[in-house]
């Protein structure tokens, strides 16, 4: 009888009783405004709901009501640690809607700003997942690169991290000599960074222990949530846009695309690590190559801004300059998806017209509102630590996953 | 993508579901079907599996408001990695009873594109596991990229929009 009361009992004061752990909305960790109310049993995440729409501002709405040449600065804001990416994606979809021929020069000029803004956005990655293990040099010493990149674009287009560069049928300038003086000095400086910054933290045992097998995906679970860019290449599957459908001109350089094994954070790290290699080899080759010709397409008055001198001295550049101010262009009827690989996957863009002054529908494909989904799938039965690793090793961008 | 690809598509479609196609365009080179919307899963589900065609990768999902038919469309965005097909396939739906099957059960991406489609344009996806809004405030009583809700405010007379040349 003693001994029945005596388990009763103690099993009542064994009973488990998880708790509740809001991770967020403003956490320091989480680098942007993301809620997670996690459900926990000690450290260990039992279950997570992830609140997301904290800095919605309705883009699809916005752009509604706007000429196309408007929405490029809405589209800086997505991703905007590689804010480019997304305006040269944006004015190829257009180019392809109004069936513009870019001349090639364009072509390579824009590879050496996306590439640059891939190693920006990369190695804002990769020096955070270092961070949020425990080193910082790593970041303070590379993050003057980042400087470096921003000055470059400050060269070309006059603004830093929303750049609004380049226009619809090319650059509004060919680069300044100081610009390239300033890629030089970066293609010159930065490798060695990078490989210090890579010789403190691949084979460090701190790292390791805390990134290999935390926040693994495997392939198939990768593929089912639609994942994109360098965290679906971590998991082994190497679907990469700029080999699968090449656009501007990327199928005329050399390069590889990295992929991983066990889709877990280190492997995302050393893709990503990868990727600012092979970019840097790709900004190279590009300006080994860089063909002579125009900076932007002579076809398209409708749409590129003329030069300001032609527009006071030349009556046909005022017309144009006008019209394409005011919004009063002829738009082609038609339905056209066009994606590049921006630095978190597959951006897409799917834009009708329907021959009005603004996109009649604009869809944004996202990359990483499309990923973060399986969050809460990657961090069950992980630690609370290793959630916040996994998060930034994700690389989600509260922009781009509010739109 | 090259005509004889296009037709190895509609041909794998066609086997099955000869009868359920609307129509076929091709805008800018991307294969594109209306289909009716009864075996829209069905047909998802189908390619899926198929040996050859394995659209196994969900690009995108988005609703689109036609108000001049008064339908909603939904265009489901399919990728076949291995061969490196995209189709697009869009369904119609009346405006006032904008209701279809999930997709969640193919692919678990579905999951927030499909919140996103109903916060937005109010779609109903029968089956969903959690239909809530995503990025709007749960009090919305509007779904938002319906053409019926113009961006600016129409009480305002300085800002017709002739003036504009809209």
């Amino acid at each position: 009888m003693a001994d029945e009361s005596i388990i009763n009992s103690s099993t009542a004061v064994e009973e488990k009783k998880y708790s509740t752990l809001n991770l967020g909305p403003t956490h320091p960790a989480t680098h942007g405004i993301f809620q997670n109310v996690l459900t926990v049993d000690g450290e260990v995440i039992i279950h997570s709901e992830p609140t997301i729409g904290y800095i919605h501002r309705a883009f699809e709405k916005l752009s509604e009501r706007r000429p196309f040449y408007q929405i490029t600065p809405l589209t800086d804001r997505m991703n905007y640690c590689s804010a480019p990416i997304n305006n040269i994606g944006w004015h190829m979809t257009v180019e392809k809607l109004i069936g513009a021929e870019i001349p090639k020069r364009v072509d390579y000029l824009r590879v050496i700003i996306m590439e640059l803004a891939r190693i920006s956005d990369h190695l804002i990655c990769n020096t955070v997942i270092a961070v949020d293990t425990g080193a910082l040099t790593g970041f303070v010493y590379l993050f003057q690169f980042r400087e470096l990149i921003y000055e470059i674009y400050e060269e070309i287009c006059g603004a830093r991290l929303t750049t609004n560069i380049g226009r619809i049928g090319g650059f509004e300038r060919d680069f300044s000599d100081k610009a390239w003086a300033k890629l030089e000095k970066f293609l010159k400086e930065y490798p060695e960074a990078l490989k210090e910054f890579e010789s403190l933290v691949k084979r460090n045992r701190i790292f390791m222990d805390r990134t290999i097998g935390a926040g693994g995906i495997t392939a198939e679970r990768a593929l089912n949530y639609s994942f994109s860019g360098p965290n679906l290449r971590a998991a082994g599957v190497d679907y990469d846009v700029r080999v699968m459908n090449p656009y501007s001109s990327y199928q005329d350089f050399d390069f590889i695309i990295p992929v991983g094994l066990n889709g877990d954070t280190y492997d995302r790290f050393m893709v990503r690590q990868e990727e600012m290699w092979q970019s840097l080899s790709i900004i190279r080759q590009a300006i080994d190559k860089m063909p002579d010709g125009p900076h932007f397409s002579p076809n398209v008055p409708d749409f590129y801004l003329p030069p300001k001198e032609d527009v006071y001295n030349n009556m046909e550049a005022l017309i144009y300059h006008f019209k394409i101010v005011m919004g009063e262009t002829d738009v082609p009827k038609g339905e056209v998806y066009h994606c590049v690989e921006g630095g978190n996957g597959e951006l897409g863009f799917y834009l009708i017209s329907d021959g009005g002054r603004t996109p009649f529908r604009l869809h944004f494909r996202r990359p990483c509102f499309i990923y973060y989904q399986a969050y809460p799938e990657m961090i069950k039965g992980a630690n609370i630590s290793d959630a916040i690793l996994t998060m930034s090793s994700m690389n989600v961008i509260a922009g781009e996953l509010d739109s | 993508m090259d005509k004889t690809v296009q037709e190895k598509i509609l041909g794998i479609i066609g086997e099955k579901f000869e009868s359920e196609i609307l129509s076929i365009e091709t805008p800018y080179d991307f294969l594109t079907i209306d289909f009716k919307r009864d075996h829209i899963i069905d047909l998802i589900k189908y390619l899926y599996d198929h040996p050859v065609a394995k659209f196994q990768y969900l690009t995108t999902l988005c609703g689109i408001h036609y108000p001049d038919s008064k339908q909603i469309a939904v265009m489901y965005q399919l990728h076949s990695l291995v061969n490196n097909w995209r189709l697009r396939i869009k369904i119609f739906l009346p405006e006032e009873n904008a209701v279809t099957p999930t997709l969640t059960t193919v692919f678990a991406a579905a999951n927030w594109m499909e919140r996103e489609t109903y916060d937005f344009f109010g779609i109903q996806f029968t089956g969903h596991p959690d239909l809530r809004r995503i990025l709007n405030v749960e009090e919305m009583i509007i779904f938002p990229m319906r053409k019926e809700y113009p961006l600016e405010d129409q009480t305002r007379e300085d800002k017709e929009d002739f003036m504009f040349g809209r």
